[in-house]
């Protein structure tokens, strides 16, 4: 089954390859994952959509959170969440179509961001199901090459997040440097 | 108090600090900075034959004091070497932190001689791995690495140095406070979940304790010991958790699953509730799991949360520390006793008879021939003159399982053996890194002809520290645990699995500079026996054995627990 997993990561180098190595090594499928920093440019928020054996879902949560880089794992697949889709689509077509197409376009809530003597480029965002639709809508005016951003979301339950306080190191302090 | 230091001159600097006075490796191009720092050093670092074996030798410092053990391999192949003992120490979670020494930093990527992609390839081998970019963070990565490894649920963690943050000079800091504000552990255990896990241990008719490598990790063997005896429960111990009992203690049976005894595998069967702790549901340990304890509610005690429900679910999940949640539970069950206790003290008159009842049915006694030295024979011996306080470091398979199955420990950190991963060549590194920790103990490394043959090259740094290792090599010819599974689930056809020409034992040790013997006859095994363990620094012992010995009681792959095949059923020859 999909599962929709949110994440918050410290920004560190090898923490992309961690979070994707838990699912590899289970031989999960990757449908889609969004990274990008948060409000703390020291965090990120991924979005991953994985294909994940049911019975193996809080499985993959736990080891998820056990990552040292990883700061908080949510399931969001049955939970409040806002789950959002960017489509970017160059479509070319002939000319006597370009005003149907701004005008399926708007039917979607897309717009052009660009625009050329060969066509367009369509920018859309909704759920996956309606992107699918409006790709459908498009292709029937010319050739289309589509970028989706996969799936990205957020939690309508603002959930605390726990984090580790410092930990202070008795033994290490109050010691004279030894090495010459 | 900053002071201009190297980089290789802050990480000898924190490892002292960290309290390290030994550690095991190999040097090599991108580590001479650091080589050229330890030439000043108080630490002591001993020269290993193969980084495998300096990762082994720190995880048998490590087994044998609870305290990190440190290994240190050089870039590219002396960090690959690293792989097989760093996913060793992951599976038997043994706090390790292992230095690697990497390709400069603007050589990185350049595909430059002996580099390789530590950080990438070890990534899933340890429980945590850093690739130090500059000075600065050096110290504060050192002590997060050894903050990692030892707390929690424990670990293997590997830093990876490049030569010129060696080299770098800089104003060392000292560190004191980790901050790693992912990585989260509780300890305590939920307090109500703890109440209701007590009142549960005193509804039960058949309670039994199920306690593994966990009670180790957390010292919680005082604590699991007054548990057991104030509730009078009847107790396992896993191949990790041999010794959280002493293998003596009344309230004790054996070890449990493919190769436990029959009366452990019937007391988990038959139990109503199973109190579980430290442990992880091994298939080695449950068999099938759909069959394993099937009457029991599940009362299940583990730091790393990811372990609760992962193979069976629990009824009462308690994360936290096994020691302090042990005795929150002994404090509870006391405060319920009076109202409780006698509720069901004939049900649990009953168990605790069934329990002696299966226990006096199937034994698990050593046997002996006049003719040839039985293996249980051998292991027999050691327990007599070990008397439960020797370390025996166990190599993979046949010897491994008669060791554990006859040998006693009083305590824990005397039994040291390759348990999730099951590494054939573990046992004589281990050894010599348990002997480091432990200068003082009588330290066995039993091994079989065939693992022992992957570690022969440490037998240089046994006779180079004339460390008075005991090696005991069980001799069967054959690589036994194969071989009895080629027999019994593959018509024995023994493919490959005849072990012909194993060296000379008394040339071997001699080529080395010690003592080497070989014994063949059951007469003479005890005073060959004693012999070794009198004479002052290394031995080897040749002990020759029946070859076709096969481990019992055993459950057969995919089997459950309480079917156990007692005994061969036709003696089967070739
Ligand atoms: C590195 C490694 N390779 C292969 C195995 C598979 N294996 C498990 S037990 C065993 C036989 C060990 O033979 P020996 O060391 O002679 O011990 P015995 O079983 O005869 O006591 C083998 C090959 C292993 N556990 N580890
Ligand atoms: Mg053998």
């Amino acid at each position: 089954m999909l599962q929709l997993i949110s994440l918050l990561v410290e920004n560190k180098p090898g923490a992309l390859m961690r979070v994707t190595g838990v699912l590899a090594a289970r031989g999960y499928n990757i449908e889609s994952l969004t990274v990008a920093r948060t409000l703390d440019p020291e965090l990120s928020r991924m979005s991953i959509t994985v294909d994940v054996e049911p019975s193996q879902c809080a499985q993959v949560i736990k080891q998820i959170n056990k990552l040292i880089n990883v700061l908080q794992a949510t399931d969001l697949t049955e939970a409040p969440a806002v789950r959002r889709e960017l489509v970017l689509v160059r479509v070319r077509s002939a000319k006597e179509d370009r005003t149907t197409i701004l005008k399926e376009a708007d039917i979607f809530g897309a717009r052009a961001v660009e625009s050329s003597v060969d066509g367009f480029a369509l920018e859309a965002t909704g759920d996956s199901e309606k992107m699918d639709a409006f790709i459908r809508v498009i292709e029937r005016y010319g050739d289309i090459e589509v970028t989706r951003s996969g799936m990205v979301a957020v939690s309508m339950e603002p959930k605390k997040l726990k984090l580790a306080p410092p930990v202070r190191k008795e033994y290490l302090e109050a010691q004279e440097v030894t090495t010459e | 108090m900053a002071r201009l230091m190297t980089g290789a001159e802050i990480v000898l600097e924190c490892l002292i600090r960290e309290k390290v006075d030994t550690f095991f490796g190999y040097p090599g191009g991108v580590t001479l900075p650091l080589y050229d720092a330890l030439y000043d050093s108080k630490i002591r670092h001993i020269l290993v034959k193969h980084e495998q074996n300096a990762c082994f030798a720190a995880q048998g410092y490590a087994r044998a004091t609870g305290k990190v053990g440190v290994c240190c391999a050089t870039s590219g192949p002396g960090a690959t070497n690293l792989i097989t003992a760093l996913v060793d120490a992951l599976m038997d979670s043994i706090p390790v932190v292992a230095i690697t020494g990497q390709v400069s930093t603007k050589l990185i990527g350049s595909d430059a001689f002996q580099e390789a992609d530590t950080f990438g390839i070890t990534r899933p081998c340890t429980k945590h791995n850093y690739m130090v970019k500059n000075l600065a963070e050096l110290p504060r990565i050192i002590h997060e690495a050894f903050h990692i490894a030892s707390s929690g649920r424990p670990g293997p963690v590997l830093v990876d140095i490049p030569k010129d943050v060696f080299q770098a000079q800089g104003h060392y800091t000292p560190v004191t406070s980790v901050h790693l504000p992912g990585y989260k552990f509780s300890m305590d255990g939920h307090a109500g979940q703890i109440r209701r896990a007590a009142q549960m241990v005193w509804e039960a008719e058949r309670p039994m304790v199920y306690a593994g490598g966990g009670i180790l990790h957390s010292e919680a063997s005082k604590e699991l010991r007054e548990f057991v005896e104030f509730a009078d429960i009847p107790s396992v111990c896993t191949l990790m958790g041999l010794g959280a009992m002493p293998s003596e203690h009344p309230n004790y049976i054996s070890m449990p699953g493919m190769h436990g005894s029959y009366a452990a595998n019937m007391a988990l069967t038959e139990s109503d509730l199973l109190i579980c702790l430290g442990v992880r549901f091994d298939d080695r340990v449950t068999g099938r799991l759909a069959a394993f304890a099937p009457h029991a509610r599940i009362i299940h005690v583990d730091i790393d949360p990811a372990e609760i429900s992962k193979n069976r679910v629990a009824d009462i999940p308690i994360v936290g520390d096994a020691k302090r949640v042990i005795e929150k539970i002994t404090e509870n069950l006391k405060e319920l006793a009076p109202e409780m206790r006698a509720k069901n003290s004939s049900a649990r008159k009953a168990w605790w008879k069934q329990v002696r009842d299966w226990k006096a049915e199937h034994p698990l006694v050593p046997e002996f021939s006049t003719e040839e030295i039985k293996p249980q024979h051998l292991m027999a011996e050691i327990d007599r003159i070990s008397g439960g306080n020797a370390i025996v470091s166990s190599d993979v398979g046949q010897h491994q399982m008669w060791c554990a199955q006859l040998i006693r420990f009083n305590e824990p950190r005397l039994w040291i053996n390759s348990g999730g991963l099951g590494s054939m060549g573990f046992g004589l590194p281990a050894a010599i890194g348990a002997q480091f920790a432990q200068p003082d103990k009588l330290v066995f490394a039993v091994c079989g002809d065939g693992g022992f043959q992957m570690s022969i090259p440490e037998l240089g740094t046994i006779a180079n520290n004339n460390l008075p290792v005991k090696i005991v090599i069980m001799n069967n010819g054959y690589l036994g645990m194969v071989r009895q599974w080629q027999e019994l689930f593959y018509k024995n056809r023994l493919s490959s699995v005849l072990l012909e020409g194993f060296p000379d034992p008394e040339k071997l040790a001699g080529a080395y500079g010690f003592t080497g013997k070989t014994v063949t006859k059951p007469s003479e095994l005890r005073a060959a026996l004693q012999a070794a363990v009198d004479h002052p620094g290394p031995y080897l012992l040749n002990v020759m054995v029946t070859q076709f010995e096969n481990v019992y009681p055993m459950v057969p792959a995919g089997g459950a627990i309480n079917e156990m095949v007692l005994a061969p059923p036709t003696p089967v020859g070739v």
